[in-house]
């Protein structure tokens, strides 16, 4: 392979450019190994450097692993490989670079009226949007952060905010507007809306992800990239720590967790070795010998027996693990749709079975509300009590654990001072086949404060489980 | 680091992977087409990951009508063995050699122990083909991620060298490389040995310009405002949380479903009589009529 050597000393800069984003990408917790590195070189001796795109999917190729390392990808690519590298065709003033630029009458001078500005990009983001082509929504972008989403010119350089582009366009309010625009005189309410609605939706959230791009590209130009790649990634929807997932992670996590989900029913319910046969089957081996001239070449065996064992999960949907709660109730409905056995059990200070909420093909979300409205999970004062909450799933629900019962209790095991049952723990625990905790809270919390996860450690196999990744590998450890 | 056996790529450009999986029926995107092209140039294994109905099976299928190589494909299932991936002796053929042998011309032992384990008592699974086959193939993998762990293992000799090696016989290198495509549904963390010896394509649902197109491709009697309406609809139903999104497939039936009936455009009533092409759950059904507000 002479190609590459000859290549990447002709382009010198080129070579350390590539390390240094290689870095980047590994910093945002994209594992790239060495061989990947190497690999990513060699993109860039078969491809057309000047096609931006195909860069940006060649390298993501042999980067990449899994499609939720995209998003982050995206936005150090385009750091690093921003776009005005090259002249853009159909370039007008606006888009060169700062400090190139002499005239540029918005930025140092007094600015015309800023209103009168707003309203005209304002009407013009209104067309764009109508029309919804993207190139020139993202060409607007890039004008609109020019003229109207620079601070106050600082000591360290000119500052940028998409805030600031956003209050002045507020692109969401003009979404009546659009669906106006887009829907003929009868089609309002009903089908035709509906699906206008998410035509807006799509392109709105383009806008918006052009303008926070630009913003980037023109800040890293100021402060330099590897200061802006640290904040502008954010976590892989695998490292979203449930205690602090948004509402707009939860779509992403639950999809995560979808998948999870159906390992763990698997894994729990068929612990058989694949391969590993039950006993022989005499009389199907001698009939099948016939066919080899009376020589068994193929045993035949009884097909063994398939363990069927129930799943009792018990879960705390109380205020303190709400973000939490929402991933366990996620975790049993996906439970429930792949196996029979389940029983889920909820409490905050008192035991109630919510099997009945989790039938296959309900809501999530509806299923939270219906707990919270029809079980009885508040006996007192609505903060968590994990000491009567065993009490009166014992007393109630005795019989739900078995010797073929595996248990998972899902937790932070917070008691708020209460007592904590732990022998009663210990005996649900030795009465069933298996027994697991899947806490919220980082290891090092156990025990602190109101926590009794220490003590219950002590009698159940107690696992931290703050990320979907952490979800992961207890799964693989089963 | 060991090259396979170098040939003349298929493809001359990436603009040139455009215009023959289009021409084969298949439209791709700059990001398919690119890393088609790189898994062409560099000689490495593709693996598409992405949800059911993203047009992971068909772009192997495209690809092999494109480059005039024929398709030879493995379907992935939970205990898939060596002996239905790789290559297998066929006993029954064995045996009956033996007893031949020991009826008629009575050859000595080491002439039957030869000959047994020879090419003609060899059953050939789809992997062992690819590999000895002198003219172009396409080699698909569908499904990787429902096989066991261990088959990967098996597949990495296979996709790294492009050799398998049979005790009995020693080892068979690839006269002429064959191009391969592993999908997977992502149900499974692939193995990063695995995944290191591969290029990553991760395909989503197509962008709504795109999916437009290929509807007008394969239902060009379709007419371009229905289609338009179709595919926004389609995208509507893709951004509710079903259990099942439709896929591209999907699209194309309710296309030719709405063009059957002689409909000329997609409301309330035509909706929600022909919603079961797309939704095949009644629980998506429900949500998707709710959602849409059909009643």
């Amino acid at each position: 392979m002479s190609a590459p050597v000859s290549r990447s000393q002709e382009l010198g800069g080129l070579a350390g450019h590539l390390d240094g984003f290689v870095r980047a990408v590994r910093e945002a917790g994209i594992p790239v190994g060495i061989s990947q590195a190497v690999d990513a070189a060699e993109i860039l001796t078969v491809i057309d450097l000047l096609e931006r795109e195909q860069l940006r999917h060649g390298l993501a190729a042999v980067l990449l692993q899994r499609g939720a390392q995209r998003p982050a990808y995206d936005v150090l690519f385009d750091l690093w490989w921003p776009l005005s590298d090259r002249p853009a065709p159909a370039d007008d003033s606006s888009e060169s670079e700062e400090g190139a630029d002499g005239g540029e009458p918005q930025q140092g001078g007094p600015r015309p009226d800023d209103a009168a500005l707003a309203k005209a990009m304002r009407d013009e983001l209104f067309r764009l949007l109508l029309e919804g082509d993207e190139d020139e929504i993202g060409r607007f972008a890039r004008r609109a952060v020019d003229r109207l989403g620079s601070g106050q010119p600082s000591p360290t350089g000119q500052s940028y905010f998409s805030y600031r582009v956003m209050r002045a366009l507020s692109p969401d309010t003009l979404v009546a507007q659009l669906l106006a625009g887009l829907l003929a005189e009868g089609d309002r309410g009903g089908l035709n809306e509906q699906v206008a609605r998410q035509t807006v939706r799509e392109r709105v959230e383009a806008f918006k992800n052009a303008v926070e791009t630009e913003v980037r590209r023109r800040t890293a130009n100021e402060k330099g990239r590897e200061r802006v790649a640290k904040n502008a990634v954010r976590p892989l929807a695998d490292q979203i720590d449930f205690l602090r997932a948004q509402s707009t992670d939860l779509a992403e996590l639950r999809r995560t967790v979808a998948p999870l989900a159906r390992r763990l029913a698997v894994r729990l319910s068929a612990r058989r070795k694949i391969g590993r046969q039950g006993r022989l089957d005499f009389r199907k081996t001698v009939r099948a010998s016939l066919g080899t001239g009376g020589v068994p070449v193929v045993t035949h065996h009884r097909p063994r027996k398939v363990h069927k064992p129930e799943l009792v999960v018990l879960c705390d949907v109380s205020g303190s693990v709400a973000g939490f709660s929402h991933f366990t109730l996620m975790l049993t409905q996906a439970l429930r749709e792949h196996f029979t056995g389940v029983r889920a059990f909820a409490f905050v200070d008192s035991t109630d079975e919510v099997t009945r909420f989790f039938r296959p093909g309900a809501d999530v979300a509806d299923a939270v509300t219906r707990i919270g409205r029809e079980a009885q999970v508040v006996a007192f004062d609505g903060h968590s009590d994990y000491g009567t909450a065993f009490e009166v799933f014992a007393d109630k629900y005795a019989s739900a654990i078995g010797p073929k019962t595996s248990l998972l209790v899902l937790g932070d095991g917070r008691t708020n001072y209460r007592p904590a049952a732990v022998p009663l723990l210990a005996s649900m625990v030795r009465r069933s086949r298996s027994a697991h905790w899947l806490n919220p809270e980082p290891e090092r919390q156990w025990g602190s404060g109101d926590s009794a996860a220490d003590r219950y450690g002590e009698v159940i196999d107690m696992v931290e489980c703050r990320n979907a990744s952490q979800l992961a590998d207890f799964i693989t450890t089963l | 680091m060991s090259r396979p056996p170098s040939q003349s790529p298929n493809f001359s450009s990436v603009a040139d992977v455009d215009k023959r999986l289009s021409e084969a029926g298949y439209l791709p995107d700059a990001q398919i087409a690119t890393t088609v092209f790189l898994a062409d140039r560099l000689g490495k294994p593709l693996l598409v990951e992405g949800p059911a109905g993203t047009g992971k099976t068909e772009l192997a299928k495209a690809l092999a009508a494109a480059t005039d190589s024929e398709l030879i494909r493995l379907q992935c299932y939970e205990g898939l063995d060596e002996a239905r991936a790789l290559y297998e002796w066929n006993y029954k053929k064995q045996l009956l050699r033996i007893q031949a042998s020991q009826a008629g011309d009575g050859a000595d032992w080491d002439s039957v122990h030869d000959d047994i384990f020879g090419d003609e008592f060899l059953l050939s699974r789809p992997l062992l083909t690819a590999i000895r086959r002198t003219d172009p193939t396409v080699l698909l993998i569908d499904e990787t991620d429902k096989a066991d762990v261990e088959v990967e293992g098996l597949l990495l000799e296979v996709l790294s060298d492009f050799q398998v090696t049979i005790p009995e016989l020693g080892t068979i290198t690839a006269t002429r490389r064959p191009m391969v495509i592993l999908t997977s549904n992502a149900t499974r963390e692939l193995s990063e040995a695995l995944k290191r010896r591969c290029l990553y394509l991760a395909l989503d649902y197509p962008s709504a310009d795109r999916e437009r197109e290929i509807v007008l491709s394969r239902v060009p009697d379709l007419a371009p405002g229905l289609a338009d309406q179709l595919v926004k609809t389609v995208r509507a139903l893709r951004a509710m949380e079903l259990k099942k999104s439709p896929s591209i497939s999907e699209t194309l039936d309710w296309a030719q479903t709405l063009l059957e009936l002689g409909l000329d455009t997609l409301d309330e009533g035509a909706m929600s009589s022909t919603l079961g092409v797309v939704l095949k759950h009644a629980s998506d059904q429900q949500r998707a009529a709710a959602e849409l507000r059909l009643n």
